[in-house]
């Protein structure tokens, strides 16, 4: 330590002494309790990695050391402080409860993600493409719908929940009910503000044509509303799940990803709480992910997309 | 011209635009007989309602007094028979259709079976030398050809009259010169009439048979000038007496049409 | 004149129609009980009874919107307001959880996105799975927060606010992000003529370039936060309108569960309004109102 210090004080730097202040903090915490250290080192160690790495064009491979890192950190900690299962389980645990109950936690999936967020999300989506589109041509109904619309987007539409399950029962109608009072407005705006997307020289050109109002829609503003249609799209997607997973905290069969989580949590079983919420997280990353990918076969014309090309 | 016809006729038209700010007289007692086959030019300078008068031609914008025909059509007759393509400043063409499907979007909405459809693209994509870019997207090509493409879409459905509105103003000028040649190869041989908005005064002077000097507050016409020049005009014509007079005459007229607030 | 008939009369049109819709829906919804309880007593009802009793039902499927608004005022200006029966004492509550998690998650989002714009291994750890977590339903672990740290001694406001950091610390991390890099490199590079330090850079460009993007996420974030308070007090009732509109469920009140719903609305709209307003403000001072 003591050498160290000579070291460094012979030639001091700033930059010398910024390089190896991390090091130093880690011994201090060391010294305070091995495991801080310990843990504080193999962050360090990482983060050196992704540094270096970071420098080159390897993207991928730096959000997975990064990703990577925080799973061994959470493991260590969780068995370096010995935290009880009720509190944190380890992320072994959890990956053994996902192993141990895969036909539970497909149940589950298929009740709440498919049956209810999948079907109330293209029940909703699809109602509000019709009404923007049957809207379309009246300017009054319009200027009336769009600020409500609006204002109702930004409310807690999950409230309705409790509603909801008391008018269409506990299965899975009436998380699909959820899914559509939830999506219906941020997909009504994002249409209507697709609709209105095209450019008023496009449009000049169909009348220079006297296309009629039904040409003009497919071939032009429909085309030109993608964009809009799907940046709705995808934000729907999550406000699905949503809706259908909290809409079981308010009644549900015995079974589904919300019923799950809140008997689990009730019964203080935490690693399958985190199972179910490791299964909500891919659900969700592959829906969305599924709906970029049909997006950019649709609008690979859009400069957003061709750049990734 | 061995034609005869007139393609439209103005009579003291006028256009007023209600605005926040007050009325703006965009259009005040506008005469003007456009023959078949001309090629005639509007210039002015911004406000003086060239781009106005084409869009009354077009039936974009209704005209509130006078009378205007095209064809012998009110200008929406004519707008819903197909009667003129239309050439914007911008190439405009529809980025998620191909070269060739833009040319064949006029083509759909009329209703031209497919093989028709087909025939008419590879015809046009030749007269503007794009053949072989049918299959290309509009981001793919550069700004020239974009344009040609956009020429080639108001070609496609072989209406007699062209209405051209500032279609090379956002080019470069060696681009410019180049497509200003092809033009009158192409007015040559489609033997089409065409009403060309501009603000160049050498560009209106190589392309017309007929320059229309425009002047602002309220958009009039001042001037109307034949040009005497042969129809065959190689780009080296713009160095010749002739040119250069018919040029000065044009600037003249601006300048006496913009009056004090130059 | 003109500006009441394009926007406001159109807007009271809507709303009329949809109250006219739910009056139409209640009739509908409740004539069933009104039905049954008839067909009990033996007695047949007329047209006009049968829709009389179905917008004063006690418990009715869908109250009638009088019944929920006379309910609302009951609640809220006729009960003190330290009253647990009162909807303002159950709204503070939620409030009061939803703005401290919305400062706590703006505060950190916008520090971790100073971080991942001026460091680049920051920018590429980090950023990638900011993004994803928009993507997740964060949502669903609302209820094990509340239990954990309930668990462990932490109850009341702090799990709630907790939650509503969690939900609106992501969009304003994803949102501040693009507004730190929405300079272009002319601007960028007339800075660096003048040899600015990065503080420099920050303070006169980066930051004020940022607010029309940093409020539009704000306006996400505290919608956010409030769903998370609301949802956040649905395990535990210890108050608050997210237990209000549980307890309503349990008991079949669905007039107070309307009201409650009232309740959460309007906070949703006096949040995001006055965000609104602060936001308007602000661009306005740096020219950039539009």
């Amino acid at each position: 330590m003591s050498s160290l210090e000579e070291n460094v004080g012979r030639d001091w730097q700033p930059t010398q002494w910024r390089n190896w202040a991390p090091v130093l903090v880690a011994l201090a915490l060391g010294a305070i309790d091995w495991r801080f250290g310990l843990l504080f080192a193999v962050w360090l160690a990482s983060w050196w990695t992704n540094a270096v790495l970071a420098r080159g064009e390897r993207r991928i491979l730096v959000a997975a050391v990064f990703g990577i890192t925080m799973l061994v950190l959470w493991e260590m900690a969780v068995r370096l402080f010995a935290v009880p299962l009720v509190i944190l389980p380890a992320p072994s645990v959890i990956g053994a409860r996902i192993a141990i109950s895969l036909p539970i936690l497909w149940g589950d999936f298929v009740q709440t993600a498919i049956k209810g967020a999948l079907s109330g999300y293209i029940m909703g989506c699809g109602a509000a493409v019709i009404t923007a589109v049957l809207i379309d041509r009246s300017k009054f109904l319009q200027s009336g719908l769009l600020p409500v619309a609006n204002f109702a987007a930004a409310l807690p539409i999950v409230g309705t929940a409790p509603i909801l399950v008391m008018w269409f029962g506990f299965d899975w109608q009436s998380k699909a009910a959820v899914v559509v009072v939830m999506v219906f407005f941020p997909m009504l705006i994002n249409t209507m503000a697709g609709l209105r997307a095209s450019e008023a020289m496009q449009r000049d050109l169909m009348r220079t044509y006297g296309a009629s109002y039904w040409q003009t829609l497919a071939k032009l503003r429909f085309p030109a509303a993608m964009p809009f249609i799907f940046n709705g799209l995808k934000i729907c997607t999550t406000l699905a799940l949503i809706g259908a997973i909290v809409a079981e905290f308010f009644g549900s069969p015995t079974q589904g990803m919300g019923f799950r989580i809140s008997t689990a949590v009730g019964q203080l079983a935490l690693d399958t709480v985190w199972a179910e919420i490791t299964i909500a997280a891919l659900a969700g990353s592959a829906f969305y992910g599924a709906v970029a990918l049909i997006e950019r076969g649709v609008t690979f014309w859009h400069p957003s997309q061709r750049r990734q090309r | 011209m061995s034609v005869q016809g007139t393609v439209v006729k103005a009579q003291n038209l006028d256009l007023v635009f209600h605005t926040g700010d007050g009325d703006v007289h965009a259009l005040s007692n506008v005469s003007l007989d456009v023959e078949k086959g001309d090629f005639v030019s509007f210039i002015g300078p911004s406000g003086c309602g060239k781009t106005t008068f084409l869009r009354c031609i077009a039936g974009l914008e209704t005209a509130t007094g006078g009378r205007l025909t095209v064809n012998g059509m009110s200008p929406e007759e004519a707008r819903l028979s197909r009667a003129y393509g239309y050439v914007f400043q911008a190439a405009g063409l529809y980025p998620w259709r191909t070269i060739g499907k833009n040319i064949k979007l006029p083509l759909e909405i009329m209703g031209f079976d497919k093989a028709e459809q087909d025939r008419r693209m590879n015809n046009v994509l030749q007269l503007v030398d794009l053949e072989g870019f049918g299959g290309k997207y509009p981001w793919q090509l550069s700004g020239g050809m974009q344009q040609r493409a956009s020429i080639a879409r108001a070609l496609a459905f072989d209406a007699d009259l062209l209405l051209m509105d500032e279609p090379f103003g956002a080019l470069d000028e060696i681009v410019r010169d180049h497509l200003n040649e092809q033009l009158l190869k192409l007015w040559a041989r489609t033997e089409k009439t065409i009403c060309f908005v501009t603000h160049s005064i050498p560009e209106a002077v190589y392309l017309s048979t007929k320059i229309v000097v425009m002047s602002p507050r309220p958009g009039r016409i001042t001037e109307v000038i034949e040009s005497p020049l042969p129809k065959d005009r190689p780009l080296d014509i713009r160095d010749t007496p002739a040119f250069i007079e018919i040029a000065h005459r044009v600037r003249e007229g601006l300048r006496a049409g913009h009056g004090d607030d130059v | 004149m003109n500006w009441i008939r394009t926007h406001v009369w159109p807007i009271v049109a809507v709303l009329l129609a949809l109250i006219v819709v739910w009056y139409v829906a209640a009739a509908w919804m409740n004539s069933q009980w009104t039905l049954d309880q008839a067909a009990r007593a033996q007695t047949t009802p007329s047209f006009g009874e049968i829709v009389a009793d179905t917008m004063a039902q006690e418990r009715p499927k869908l109250p009638a919107p009088h019944q929920v608004a006379y309910s609302f005022y009951d609640l809220v200006f006729d009960k003190k307001i330290t009253s647990r029966r009162s909807l303002v004492y159950h709204a503070w509550i939620t409030l009061s959880a939803t703005l401290l998690g919305f400062a706590i998650g703006t505060g950190l989002g916008i520090a971790l996105a100073l971080g991942i714009v001026h460091n680049r291994a920051m920018d590429q750890s980090v950023m990638p799975w900011a993004i994803a977590s928009q993507t997740i339903p964060i949502l669903a672990i609302a209820p094990m927060i509340i239990v954990v740290l309930n668990s462990i001694g932490i109850s009341g406001l702090i799990p709630k606010a907790i939650i509503s950091a969690y939900l609106s610390f992501f969009p304003v991390v994803v949102g501040m992000v693009a507004g730190l890099r929405s300079p272009d490199s002319m601007q960028m590079d007339l800075l660096k003529t003048y040899n600015a330090s990065p503080v420099q850079v920050l303070f006169k460009l980066r930051l004020p370039a940022s607010m029309p993007f940093l409020f539009a996420s704000l306006k996400v974030g505290i919608a956010a936060a409030l769903v998370g308070a609301v949802v956040g007090e649905l395990p535990v009732q210890q108050g608050g309108l997210g237990a209000r509109l549980l307890g309503g469920s349990y008991y079949g009140q669905t007039i107070q569960m309307w009201a409650a719903l009232f309740m959460a609305a309007i906070l949703a709209a006096i949040l995001v309004f006055t965000v609104a307003r602060i936001e308007s403000g602000v661009l306005k001072r740096l020219g950039m109102a539009r």
